[in-house]
């Protein structure tokens, strides 16, 4: 990722950008040489489009699941025996 | 209004509750487990072998979390706090059961790339050297969130290197912050970008072989 990059990006190096360009971590210079580059490249927006699809998805993968009663039960005996220790 | 910085809402609600720990307050407690506690297993599930040792790992740190509450300076996040503590109690446990988690699992290796090299153009190409030699095709995003291809995502998360897999998990999954992320893990910034972005890189890559494969 610390690539130095000739005046016009190529893909190859954009694609080891999108992380820090996700991440608002690219200076301002290399940040406006990346959405330029988006700008005549199809295949580089398909490919950020991807990484953002894959974000959403993997966003849904925390299922909220109960917590079993029996080891809130547990919990609750530890934090009250904690407590009562001060 | 000005808008407050997220990570200065989140302290100040820390502080809130952490009154409200300390003095005893078992509601407070029971959101704080009930937030909290099912990211933990999954994410001490990425340490070690079984479900068991998991919630083993998880009670034991709620354990030094009790303990050491009134102790607790306030400095991170209370959930990166948390975390360090469990990601700590993880990698021992794992190390005791034979599972051998190197300290340099968090730093990243160097030389990976995020696309095969061979989807460019060459360097010897007249016009497009470094270009796509064949665009990605759009994903069909829809579809992305079938249980099927979640449960491959999923898959594809946990064949990652540990680094890797613990930042994109709590990044991408449990939609953490960077700083949230640096403080549990005791990684810098551009370490935990590298492990987010080669993470991502990966599961991006066996996500189009799927894709790919049901639509040849």
């Amino acid at each position: 990722m610390n690539r130095a990059l000739p005046a016009d990006l190529d893909c190859i190096a954009a694609v080891e950008q999108v992380t820090d360009y996700l991440e608002g971590a690219l200076p301002p210079h290399a940040r406006t040489e990346f959405e330029q580059h988006l700008v005549t490249c199809p295949g580089c927006v398909t490919y950020l489009r991807q990484l953002r699809a894959q974000i959403a998805a993997s966003s849904t993968l925390a299922e909220q699941r109960p917590v079993p009663e029996e080891v809130t039960q547990e919990l609750l005996a530890m934090f009250r025996a904690s407590r009562g220790e001060k | 209004m000005p808008a407050v910085a997220p990570e200065v809402l989140a302290l100040a609600q820390d502080s809130a509750l952490l009154e409200a720990l300390r003095a005893g307050d078992e509601r407070a407690f029971l959101e704080l487990v009930e937030s909290l506690h099912g990211g933990m297993v999954r994410f001490a599930r990425g340490f070690v072998k079984t479900d068991t040792a998991a919630e083993d790992v998880v009670q034991d740190t709620w354990a030094v979390v009790l303990q050491d509450i009134d102790r607790f300076e306030g400095r991170s996040a209370l959930r990166s706090w948390i975390f360090g503590i469990l990601g700590n109690l993880a990698r021992t446990r794992a190390a005791k059961d034979g599972r051998c988690v190197p300290l340099s699992a968090l730093q990243p290796d160097d030389g990976e790339s995020a696309v095969d090299p061979s989807e460019f153009h060459p360097d010897s190409h007249p016009r497009w050297a470094g270009h796509w030699a064949k665009a990605p095709e759009p994903w069909p995003e829809a579809r992305l969130l079938s249980r099927e291809a979640l449960a491959y995502i999923r898959d594809a998360i946990e064949r990652l290197p540990e680094g890797q897999r613990a930042v994109i998990r709590l990044r991408d999954v449990e939609g953490w912050t960077s700083q949230e992320v640096c403080e549990a893990l005791g990684v810098s910034e551009v370490n935990q970008r590298v492990l987010l972005h080669r993470a991502r890189s990966r599961v991006r890559r066996e996500i189009a072989r799927h894709v790919e494969r049901r639509n040849p």
